[in-house]
């Protein structure tokens, strides 16, 4: 063990904490916590079934030195209620900060998302990391991703120790991503908004795990957008995938958001990221890539192809 | 057996009426012209503001028609156009539909001095609107937000502005060639990228759709600027473009007053441009 920091990484069980484990693993003592399973790890790195807001979670700071923390793990709105999800992704992070304080931690990524902007007809492109939150006005569903995002910024004034490095991410797609928009891009048949193909911005999850290492090995706390820097329209997107269209009718705007209740599609075209299928949220990037000299690998030919090929597997 | 001989049928056809329609709009010469244009995008031919190569190209094709056919543009001055790097292209506002703003952005797509993908500042609720937010946004326009502009100069955009706004297009026919109130963003958008500004004076489109009315409660209602009363399809006017020489303005400024002073410089050489234009113009149709 010797020398190496010691490294705690939240939703573990996911795939981009998994494979930010991977490239931790051998330089840093990695500990692994998930709120939903105790993953299976390597024989040398500590697993952790624990939920953050529950006390338990201070029995791993007691154990263990922790000089820096991976938030990555989050509930998302498809996997729990409205509640249950605020005292886990607001309270959690939260308690996570007051322990970091309490045991000296010197470092703490922290993984949101670039859905905290909001999607709005009156968004510019190439929005900054100084751009309003606009998230909770459009959605109650997207609170807690808003309330997580100024908790951290709270902290990164109040307690300048912690060294906290905010990320916001665009779509992260790849193998294994279980998020709302990689769920969508897996299935045959996918909803479109009928006159709507909002331009967006897809990032593999081997790149966001690289920007994450880069990010905690790097320490330049501060908030980053992290996108490439290219762009494509939704339904291209979908084609590009080998998905079929399904179109919804747009207008009124309510009804896109009924259809989704009604035909209950809450894991991939939720009522509450309705708006982001219909207005694009185009971040930039450029802050990260400056400051990290950061460039994903892998394009967007190489990121759709992983679903275009499993669909034709499954044919 | 049926089945056999509509196939047949369908490879006796050499193209599709949908391709056929597209080699007459899209002709090689265009292409060729198209390709001259410095404009970089993304993988799938996309730039951040939603702009689309291949959507440009067929809409270039399309106006080629209007502007060389229905409008009959004569456009003077192009050679003041410069060929590369950032730019503010001002022009007076008229004729209900921004139809002004299609021809302008044709003529420096196809300037022979060296072609430029025009980009164009648009009302806010045009987003909203189902097909025509995106048709709009894949041709360049983009919501006139200073956040956009400032990030487009900076990418050595050139940017068509109407700082009339709505006032300009939406007025009345009997208040044709008076220019209306000018916003002072450009300019300070212009000091603040150190971009030079071509003022355009636009002959032709107050008479493509002259209004005589507008039902202010009806446009209300529909959540639009302006509701003329007017033919419902622009006549065929034609049109006549002077573009002016470049305007470079050095910051900073002491006040407002000073940038309005400025504003009111450009706004002067736009009023030559279109009396230079109204003397080049023999008959109106």
């Amino acid at each position: 063990m010797g020398n190496k920091k010691t490294v705690l990484v939240t939703g573990a069980a996911g795939s981009l904490a998994k494979r930010v484990i991977a490239r931790l693993h051998g330089r840093y003592n990695v500990i692994a916590v998930d709120f939903r399973r105790k993953v299976e790890t390597d024989a040398d790195v500590p697993s952790y079934k624990v939920e953050m807001h529950k006390r338990g979670f201070e029995d791993i700071f007691r154990t263990h030195k922790v000089d820096a923390v991976l938030h990555i793990g989050r509930i998302f709105a498809h996997e729990s209620d409205r509640m249950r999800r605020y005292n886990a992704n607001v309270l959690g992070t939260k308690k996570l900060f007051e322990l970091c304080r309490k045991y000296g931690v010197g470092q703490v990524i922290i993984h949101s998302t670039y859905f905290v902007y909001g999607a709005s007809a009156y968004n510019p492109a190439l929005l900054d990391e100084d751009a309003p939150l606009k998230a909770s006005e459009v959605t109650q569903d997207l609170v807690d991703s808003v309330e997580l995002e100024s908790l951290a910024q709270i902290y990164l004034w109040k307690s300048p120790e912690l060294n906290i490095t905010i990320l916001r991410p665009c779509n992260v797609l790849g193998p294994g991503v279980k998020n709302s928009m990689s769920l969508l891009l897996s299935r045959p048949l996918v909803p479109v908004l009928m006159g709507f193909s909002p331009l967006m911005q897809f990032l593999h999850v081997d790149d966001m795990a690289d920007a994450m290492v880069l990010a905690f090995e790097a320490n330049k706390p501060g908030i980053y957008n992290v996108a490439p820097e290219d762009w494509v329209a939704y339904q291209d997107a979908v084609a590009q995938c080998g998905c079929r269209r399904l179109p919804v009718l747009s207008i009124p705007p309510a009804l896109p958001k009924l259809v989704s209740t009604l035909l209950n599609w809450n894991a991939f075209f939720p009522p509450y990221l309705v708006n982001y299928f219909k207005y694009p949220v185009i971040i930039d990037g450029r802050h990260f890539r400056d400051t990290f000299g950061w460039k994903p690998k892998r394009n967007l030919n190489d990121i759709f192809s992983y679903y275009r090929k499993n669909k034709l597997l499954a044919a | 057996m049926a089945l056999l001989s509509f196939d047949t049928l369908k490879q006796l056809a050499s193209v599709s009426p949908r391709e056929a329609l597209y080699q007459r709009l899209v002709t090689p010469e265009l292409q060729e012209l198209f390709a001259r244009i410095p404009k970089p995008v993304g993988s799938f031919g996309y730039d951040p503001w939603g702009y689309n190569e291949n959507s440009a190209l067929l809409g270039l094709g399309v106006v080629k028609w209007l502007y060389e056919k229905y409008f009959r543009v004569e456009a003077h001055g192009l050679e003041n156009l410069p060929a590369r790097g950032r730019l503010l292209v001002i022009a007076n506002h008229s004729g209900q539909l921004p139809m002004d703003g299609v021809l302008i952005g044709y003529a420096l797509a196809t300037n022979p001095n060296g072609p430029r993908a025009p980009r164009a500042m648009i009302e806010r609720f045009f987003p909203t609107v189902p097909y025509l937010g995106n048709l709009l946004n894949s041709l360049g326009a983009v919501i006139g937000d200073p956040l956009n502009c400032s990030k487009m100069l900076e990418q050595e955009e050139a940017i068509i502005v109407f700082p009339e706004g709505v006032r300009g297009s939406g007025k009345l026919y009997k208040h044709r060639y008076q220019l209306q109130r000018f916003g002072n963003g450009f300019v300070h958008l212009a000091m603040a990228h150190n971009t030079p500004i071509v003022p355009v004076g636009v002959v032709g489109c107050e008479e493509t759709m002259p209004s005589i009315a507008n039902i202010a409660p009806l446009a209300k209602l529909l959540g639009i600027p302006y509701a003329p009363v007017a033919f419902p399809v622009p006549l065929p006017a034609r049109v006549y473009l002077n573009f002016g020489e470049p305007i470079m303005f050095d910051g900073p400024v002491g006040d407002e007053e000073e940038v309005t002073a400025r504003v009111e410089q450009v706004k002067e050489r736009i009023r030559d441009l279109i009396d230079a234009g109204l003397k080049q113009r023999t008959t109106v149709y």
